[in-house]
This record gives C-alpha cells, structure tokens and sequence, in this order.
C-alpha cells in the first residue's frame, strides 16, 4: 500500500514529520517540477537520498574534493562495478579516503537533497511502506528532528532570497570597481563554481543549473556575491513577483474563515443530556 | 419525547450522506442537486442543504443524524446545525490526501463553536489507497486522546462501530 498525494496538499515537512513519528521504514518518491527525488527511511530516520539519479558513492567524492578524479576512475575501472561498498572499502583499503570521508560526504549529498526538495512546493509523492534503497548503496541514518527544523528556517530564508532577488532570469557582471577588500573575502567551493560562470550572457537560471545548485543556493550565492560588491545585476530587473504564499489555499472555492485561536485543547465536555439516554442509546445501536 | 442530534460533517465527497444512509431506518431526506461545476469530476450529485436521517430507539428517544453539506459556500448552516448537538463525525476520504487540509479546518472550526466530543471516520479504507487512521492523525494533528476510526461508509457494521465509539467517548465525557 502506498502514501500518495501532492505537495501543495501536504508538504514535505508534515510528511517527514509523519514518516518521524510513526517510525516508518520505506521510499518517498517526489516528482516535481526541478525532477524526481527519491528518500528512503529506515525506522523513521532518512538513511539515503537521490536527486534524478545522482547520489552515487564516486561522484559524492568527487564533489566534495576528497578525491583526484584520475584515481577514482583507475580504481571504478578495475572494479568494474558500481556497488558503492566495494568501492569504498577499496578507496578506504588503498588510503585514499577514510571510512568518515565517505559517511560525511554521503550524510551531507542526504541532508542536501532532503533540504532541496523541502524547497519545493508543488509535486506528486508516493510512499511505499518497507521499500529498500538501491542495492549496494551506503547508508547514513539521520534523524529527521533537525531536518524538519532546517526545513522551515530554510523555506523563511527562501522567502526573504526570493523578495531580495525575485528573478533568475536575469544576468550579473563583475563590478569594475568592487567596493570591499578582495583579500578578506573567503569564498566556498560552490561560490567559485558560480564565478567560473560569471558572464552577462549568462542568466542566473542557467549558471545555477551549469552548477547543480537549486533556486536557495543560486540565490544565497548570488546575493553574498552582490553584498561584497563583487557582482552586480546587468540592466534593469524584471517585475518583482510575488513570493510564493504560504500554505496554499485548500481548493479554488472560498477560503474558510478560521476560528480564533483557542489555547491549549482539554477533553471535551459532557453533553447536556442524561448519562442513562447516551447509555440506551449505546444499546440499540449494539443490537442493529 | 426526547430527541438526540449528532452531526456528520467533512470535506465535500467525504461519504457524508452515504454514511447516514446505511445506518437511518428511513430514507435520508436529503437536498440533493446535480453538481454544475468543477467538482463534478468528484460525484454527480452533493448535498446542497443538509442531509437527515433518524434511528428510534423507542417511544421516548430518538435520534436523528445531520450531514453538513459538504461544499464551501453553505458553511453558515455549519453552526446552526451544532447547536445542541450530543456529538460529531467528521468524515473523510482516506484516498483523497487533497482533502485533509480541509478537514483539519473543518475539525478547528466545529471546535471553536463547542467542546462536544467527536471523532474523526478515515472513509473508504476498503480502497487500495486509502491512507491510515493512524496516519491521519498525524496530518489532522489530532491528539492522542481523539479517535480516528477506520470507517467504511456503505457497511453497516462499520458505521455502527463509528456511531458507538462515540457514544462510549460521549460516555467518558461525563468522567471528565
């Protein structure tokens, strides 16, 4: 039996929250307009993630820089496998990396995919009770607390990225004079990713898919950029959009009001008919 | 004579209507209409005033059943219909997970008006996609103490087991 629905009915925090409490073990599959994300639980606490496809032992490696890319692929070739724990243990085996390398960088590729697509707003999901990750994949179970956490500060700092920069199809240009001192300025691999690909023929949509970054990290980059002086925006922006509201509107009919907010809820009252009517009621309905 | 009244309420197509129906002695009188719009993809008919359906019991106590009617814009019946009310049902389609935002309101909205005690029917849990009801709690964010029972509308063994679920609350209602 499978969970299904669409994001924008319940989104990806309430699902994590129930995949949380009632300790699920399973695949959530989302197909959303950025592609196909696949999370697998064990237990209630995510343990691997794909986004389209990726997620694979040898290019998490290769992104997080702990490995030369002319070794790995010696060492895939000679394997001639793809299961990432012969690999690993190979890389472990051959002093290449190190067993944490390899937790960190698959815990990390995990928590990234999970925070992208907690970014999405719209998306058919289906869970699938007790399906298994891909063979031969490692996994890293992380509790899905801090995610949910993470999840909501994320979508606030989205909200903010997307009034400050509203349009991504807009390009940027290095400043000719940058008003900060350069030599202060320390700048993450992602961000020298994003400068290689600085250039007024360049829309931020597309350095940010050249990238394989998302619309968060596109934006945060760009903005830090913009703040330092480093960049600046090439002609005028585009009307400034509307951020995305938050929690969409149950269905195209009329919004309901909502009652005020009541504290915290007690066990309802007894109604105002005698114990003995409810108590005959009870059993005439047994006996239907 | 004395007359009890329950309420069942829920999203539109929630199975409201079918719910009263297998469990009243007399045919449910009930408005309903050809839908004209978008929901009729949904179902060919809905309640546009109210459903009502009645279980004697004997010559002294009867009860009658309410059903709200489901779509948005008879939502001022909603009151009238609770006023007096020994307890409530709200329905829901368990297959249908674009509904369950809207039950939450329902629920938020039927307990502003009164602390009556209710439960929550996860409906249609003889379909393949049917959510659970312990699943649904977690999305309704119902707390612990707040049935949500498996519920299939046309048995009427399963309405029967909803129907005395909340009277046995009712019952422990009086503990309180």
């Amino acid at each position: 039996m499978a969970l299904k629905g669409r994001l924008r009915d319940i989104s990806l925090t309430q699902l994590l929250n129930l995949i949380r409490l009632a300790r699920k073990t399973g695949a959530l599959t989302i197909n959303g307009r950025d592609g196909r994300v696949e999370l697998y639980f064990k237990e209630g606490k995510v343990i691997h993630a794909s986004l389209n496809g990726d997620g694979d032992l040898a290019s998490l490696l290769l992104k997080s820089g702990r490995i030369q890319e002319s070794k790995l692929q010696a060492l895939v070739r000679q394997l001639g496998t793809s299961d990432d724990k012969e690999l690993g243990l190979r890389l472990i085996n051959a002093g290449y990396v190190s067993r944490s390398d390899i937790l960190r960088a698959v815990r990390k590729h995990t928590l990234d995919v999970v925070l992208t697509a907690l970014t999405w707003e719209d998306g058919d999901f289906q869970f699938e009770l007790n399906k298994p990750p891909p063979p031969g994949r490692i996994v890293v179970p992380i509790n899905l607390d801090s995610i949910v956490r993470e999840g909501d500060q994320r979508q606030k700092e989205l909200v903010e990225l997307q009034e400050e920069l509203p349009d991504l199809n807009v390009s940027v240009r290095f400043t000719e004079n940058p008003g900060t001192d350069l030599s202060n300025i320390k700048l993450s691999r992602d961000e020298w990713r994003v400068i290689s690909f600085i250039n007024p023929r360049n829309t931020l949509a597309q350095i940010a898919r050249y990238s394989g970054l998302d619309e968060f990290q596109i934006r945060r980059i760009v903005l830090k950029l913009m703040q330092n002086g480093l960049v600046e925006i090439v002609g005028p922006q585009a009307g400034r959009p509307q951020p995305a509201p938050q929690g969409a509107s149950i269905s195209a009919g009329k919004q309901m009001e909502r009652p005020p907010s009541r504290p915290a809820r007690s066990k309802p009252k007894a109604p105002a008919v005698e114990k003995g009517v409810v108590r005959r009621l009870i059993n005439f309905i047994r006996g239907l | 004579m004395q007359t009890v009244k329950m309420v069942v309420t829920g999203p539109f197509a929630a199975g409201k209507t079918e719910f009263i129906r297998t469990i009243s002695e007399i045919a449910v009188v009930s408005t309903e209409r050809r839908i004209s719009d978008f929901t009729r993809t949904i179902k060919d008919h809905t309640t546009v005033a109210m459903d009502f359906g009645r279980i004697t019991v004997d010559d002294d106590l009867v009860l009658y059943l309410f059903g709200t009617p489901g779509q948005r814009r008879f939502d001022f019946m909603w009151e009238i219909l609770a006023e007096g009310m020994l307890g409530f049902i709200v329905m829901v389609d368990s297959t249908r997970s674009e509904t369950f935002r809207e039950a939450k309101q329902i629920i938020e909205i039927f307990r502003s008006y009164t602390d009556t005690p209710f439960v929550v029917a996860a409906n249609k849990q003889d379909l393949e996609d049917a959510w659970p009801p312990e699943d649904l709690r977690i999305i309704l964010e119902l707390e612990p103490w707040i049935k949500v029972l498996p519920c299939v509308a046309t048995d009427k063994e399963s309405v029967k087991t909803v129907l005395l679920e909340l009277l046995y609350t009712i019952l422990e209602s009086y503990d309180n």
